[in-house]
């Protein structure tokens, strides 16, 4: 099969990317661009004049038995496996259950196990995946935000539950604790710029705004911890390292930052200092 | 991808036409009175009340093939002709302003502002004549309407599709490359000083709060940038300072526009070609495109007023050396279009297209949509 045109032709700068490691053994993550992998053309589109669909964001779904490739665009969200060759799920978004032209999704994020997805009107669909074969369905639909999902990210908790932030176009943050149900931890109210990128970290939200600046938030508690004038352009991707607590910042301003975050012992108060920055 | 991106690209492309042509017929001597006629005719057409109607409804954003027809008939519109090299070179420098504008935008909604400097400008064009004036009026206040209550969010997506209708578009501006805003690859300079966009701070200042959320610790770390906290923010209103200079007139008649092809050809060998796979919705476009030249109102000539030429490069010799040797990749491909499924639309169309001296042989007229996929397919 010949392959298709790159799965992601965005334009410099690119949207926020999700944080989930490539299963190749890729140390960079995001990749900024991901592998070519053939894809089969999807099903005839039921929105009307739909053109050819642009990805708005690509996700690794990495779990314990099979990873999948999901995609979100105007046409929904689309699970793939792994290597692009079989269309495992399409959860095709009806035009007229949202604002017209604003079907597009945004925000996909896979962890151990939920798979999560965000849509522009606000809710965030809650995937439950089976091992093996095509019979995917909407777990959980978490209606919190009023603005559309920007971006999600996971992390795994220790003791089996995990927790999951969602971030919108209004500034405004969701923390869930995952398991067997998801249960509102903490919100953070909207704040009238988009945070356009957000990462979770041992209870620590590191979120990225329109407005260039990074603010670090108390996980259990929704409370600022930190704020970073980071970048003199909006935010596009964040991502961290979990190992080392290493933040990664990405601007229009053509910065690229490093910074590291930590948590101080004795007064648990988050801390976060500048490592080092892209040559201009 | 935005389906509210096409008022505002149609809007601010015909602004940077409005410039480029106002310095043109300038530098040209063409006498004021026909200057003035122009310039009058080509915003009245663009601001017909049925053209901005089909405009303001969302949608995809279409080819810059069909985009491209639409500014050719729109430059037509009045006593003016221009040669196949000068309206390709009108479109380069119209397209890479623009790029260059939504590129450099400080915040995404400040594309709003670059859109209504075009406007001001154009309503200064226009300032003797009250009825144009209102048309253009009416359309500064749809745009408040629609694009008022968007959020950042939504204005960064417009943004993008904006900037992805301009990818792979990398030609050399003459001024552009002056002021150092563009490099000798085609490719614009992020500046990294100057105010920063209203609501972002200066970058350097990292704060840390207690649980109670008293600041505990403040350090800082430096930046290359030169940066600087903004005056003020522009106006969204009907009138007001827009402070961005974006999307203002930079042309003046001691500064020629040229463009450079050569040099560029190297860059786009790489450019996916669009359409690879047969694109089902062609029809589709080219019906948008009929609806849409539909309603574009064009005048008829009064015979009293002789058409000109005008020329975008400075002598006649030039632009017939441009014509020659422009990069295959670098032709537009105009469509032309012969006939629509609507048939009250067909005598607007057939007349319009009637105004027009075709340089090329028109083929045979039909009716469906299918034959102008196969009409598009032999150009």
């Amino acid at each position: 099969m010949s392959p298709v045109p790159a799965l992601c032709p965005l334009p410099i700068p690119c949207p926020s990317l999700p944080r989930v490691p490539c299963p190749s053994s890729c140390p960079v993550s995001p990749c900024p661009s991901l592998p070519r992998v053939p894809l089969p053309i999807p099903a005839p589109c039921p929105l009307p004049r739909c053109p050819e669909p642009v990805p708005s964001q690509a996700a690794w779904c990495v779990l314990p038995s099979r990873v999948l490739l999901v995609l979100t665009s105007q046409k929904g969200i689309q699970m793939y496996e792994a290597d692009g060759s079989v269309l495992v799920y399409w959860h095709a978004l009806d035009v007229a259950e949202h604002p017209p032209g604003n079907a597009a999704p945004r925000g996909a994020a896979g962890s151990d196990p939920p798979c999560a997805a965000g849509t522009s009107s606000g809710p965030v669909l809650v995937f439950d995946i089976p091992p093996k074969g095509t019979n995917v369905t909407v777990s959980e639909v978490l209606e919190q935000h009023g603005a559309a999902i920007t971006d999600i990210a996971a992390e795994q908790g220790r003791d089996g539950a995990g927790g999951l932030v969602s971030a919108d176009d209004a500034g405004s943050l969701c923390v869930w604790s995952t398991g067997e149900e998801f249960r509102l931890v903490s919100k953070v109210p909207a704040c009238g710029c988009t945070c356009s990128s957000v990462a979770l970290w041992h209870g620590t939200v590191a979120a990225g705004f329109g407005n260039g600046q990074i603010r670090l938030y108390e996980a259990a508690s929704g409370r600022l911890r930190a704020q970073v004038n980071a970048h003199a352009r909006w935010i596009n991707a964040l991502d961290l390292a979990p190992e080392t607590g290493k933040l990664l910042s990405g601007a229009e301003d053509s910065f690229v930052h490093i910074w590291k975050l930590s948590r101080n012992p004795d007064t648990d108060d988050i801390e976060v200092s500048w490592v080092r920055r892209s040559c201009p | 991808m935005s389906a509210r991106t096409l008022p505002l690209l149609f809007l601010n492309l015909g602004g940077e036409m409005l410039y480029i042509l106002d310095q043109r017929l300038r530098a040209q001597s063409i006498p004021g009175e026909k200057a003035r006629k122009v310039m009058n005719d080509i915003i009245t057409t663009m601001f017909n009340k049925k053209f901005m109607e089909e405009l303001f409804k969302p949608q995809e954003l279409y080819s810059k093939k069909a985009l491209r027809t639409v500014y050719d008939r729109l430059a037509h519109a009045s006593i003016m002709r221009l040669n196949q090299a000068s309206m390709d070179k009108l479109y380069d420098l119209m397209t890479m302003a623009f790029k260059y504008q939504v590129l450099l935008c400080p915040r995404p909604k400040d594309i709003l502002l670059v859109t209504f400097n075009h406007l001001d400008a154009i309503k200064d064009f226009i300032y003797d004549s009250p009825g144009i004036m209102n048309q253009v009026d009416e359309t500064f206040r749809q745009l408040i309407e629609t694009y008022g209550p968007l959020s950042d969010g939504e204005f960064q997506l417009i943004r993008q599709t904006l900037l992805v209708f301009f990818q792979d578009m990398h030609i050399r501006v003459s001024i552009f490359l002056k002021d150092k805003v563009q490099n000798s690859n085609g490719r614009f300079v992020l500046p990294i000083s100057g105010p920063v966009p209203w609501g972002t701070e200066v970058p350097g200042l990292i704060r840390m709060f207690n649980h109670d959320g008293d600041e505990v610790k403040r350090t800082e770390f430096t930046t290359p940038g030169n940066y600087v906290t903004p005056q003020r923010e522009g106006s969204f209103g009907l009138y007001g300072d827009r402070v961005l200079k974006l999307g203002t007139n930079m042309y003046s008649v001691s500064r020629p526009v040229e463009t450079h092809m050569s040099g560029s050809s190297k860059h786009l060998a790489s450019r996916a070609k669009e359409n690879v796979i047969p694109n089902p919705l062609a029809k589709e476009e080219l019906n948008f495109l009929a609806r849409l030249l539909g309603g574009l109102e064009i005048k008829n000539p009064s015979g009293s007023d002789t058409g000109f030429r005008l020329n975008l490069f400075t002598t006649d010799e030039e632009e017939e050396h441009a014509a020659l040797t422009r990069p295959e990749e670098l032709s537009y491909k105009v469509i032309d279009i012969e006939a629509t499924q609507e048939p009250a639309r067909r005598e607007e169309l057939s007349c319009m297209l009637e105004e027009l001296e075709a340089a090329e042989p028109r083929p045979a007229s039909s009716g469906k949509g299918e034959d102008l996929l196969a009409l598009m397919d032999g150009l």
